[in-house]
């Protein structure tokens, strides 16, 4: 009976073939550097889930933001475990992704015919770093405030337009609530789209490239 | 080898996956659950006893002023709320604490000693010594607080809601 429901069910959605077409691929012997794209992705997800909660009581306001998130820690259940999930889960995002990064250039896998797969990689982590300078501000400690503060200091330092950069990051001249509210939405929006869009291009190269083999020395 | 056992070692991945994953999801799953449902599971204390000081600092006869303000902390937000009463001394221990909230929308009304009535500036009500309408729209008498006398301390007795 649930053998006839499953293909019926798949008769009419095709699941079997995504399944087979995603995990089933043929991969050559590699090794467990090889796992720190799905250790990357599964995180990424874990992100997504925690932060989505968070929203749920942080308010990005000078007012309240730094009392909201103290309302999290210390008030609702399980508070401090979804937001120390994605306390730590952000430093772990990066240095996988980084990782990741190092194993593709070591293994030099970026080369033909995986060069887009390397490009989108590129910018992934650049939105992944994004991802850490806009959340560092959110808590809007002390030590976000002032990281924030030296952080936008130093795109001003760049010749000609360092003013105007600055100045867009801050949403003005001085860190102010309109900072804040920029930077939620760079770290709740436009970052995770971008994200989403660059991670769908990627997972759809690796699948259709498959993974390269580690090099040997014949190559 | 692998006829030996009905698991290969195929099943033996996708079954510790599976479990694996049950696991995490458990582990995440439920807290989060708890965590949405989180602030309906806090009562806010609503009642209280207020001091309002040494009963012998109410003159006898004529109802006096006494103001108070509960702060209450929702969430993140923090608010002040100013309460206004009216003591009333009858004599040496009985006393009565009425509103000063106008029964009809809610204005502030005030004792006029010459009147010897509380007259409401919004709409002209006026309520006797007792409390009890005299004239205008009010719809009930005012509000009238609990009261206890601890030590010739007055406390008045506030449940919110009740009187707001």
């Amino acid at each position: 009976m649930p053998e006839k429901v499953m293909t019926w069910v798949d008769e009419r959605l095709g699941l079997a073939a995504i399944y087979n077409l995603i995990l089933d691929r043929k991969i050559p012997k590699v090794n467990w550097w090889y796992t720190l794209g799905s250790a990357s992705l599964f995180l990424f997800l874990l992100q997504v889930f925690t932060g989505i909660f968070l929203t749920v009581y942080y308010v990005p306001s000078p007012d309240h933001a730094y009392a909201s998130v103290q309302y999290i820690m210390d008030e609702v259940a399980f508070g401090w475990l979804i937001r120390g999930i994605h306390h730590w889960g952000a430093s772990l995002m990066v240095i996988f992704v980084f990782a990741h990064m190092l194993r593709t250039f070591f293994m030099a896998a970026y080369k033909y015919p995986r060069e887009i797969t390397w490009l989108t990689g590129v910018i992934l982590l650049l939105t992944t770093i994004g991802m850490g300078f806009t959340g560092y501000l959110l808590p809007w400690n002390q030590k976000a405030y002032w990281a924030t503060t030296v952080g936008t200091e130093i795109p001003g330092t760049a010749p000609l337009i360092g003013g105007l950069l600055e100045r867009i990051l801050r949403g003005g001249s001085e860190l102010s609530a309109v900072t804040l509210a920029r930077f939620f939405a760079v770290h709740i929006w436009f970052l995770p789209a971008m994200i989403l869009l660059l991670l769908g291009i990627h997972l759809y190269l690796v699948m259709r490239a498959g993974i390269s083999a580690t090099p040997d020395e014949t190559d | 080898m692998s006829s030996s056992y009905d698991l290969d070692r195929r099943d033996f991945v996708k079954i510790v996956l599976a479990f694996l994953g049950s696991v995490m999801g458990l582990i995440l799953g439920l807290p989060a659950i708890g965590y949405l449902i989180s602030p309906a599971t806090k009562v806010q204390k609503s009642e209280d006893w207020i001091p309002a000081g040494a009963l012998e600092n109410y003159a006898v006869g004529v109802p006096s002023l006494f103001s108070f303000t509960r702060s209450k902390k929702i969430g993140w937000e923090k608010t002040v709320s100013s309460y206004g009463v009216y003591v009333f001394r009858l004599g040496e221990q009985q006393v009565r604490v009425y509103s000063n909230m106008c029964t009809h929308l809610s204005c502030r009304v005030t004792w006029q000693e010459e009147a010897k009535e509380y007259i409401c500036p919004c709409h002209d009500g006026h309520f006797d010594i007792d409390g009890k309408v005299t004239l205008g729209p009010p719809p009930a008498p005012l509000n009238q607080y609990e009261t206890k006398i601890e030590n010739g301390n007055l406390f008045i007795h506030f449940v919110e809601g009740s009187h707001a």
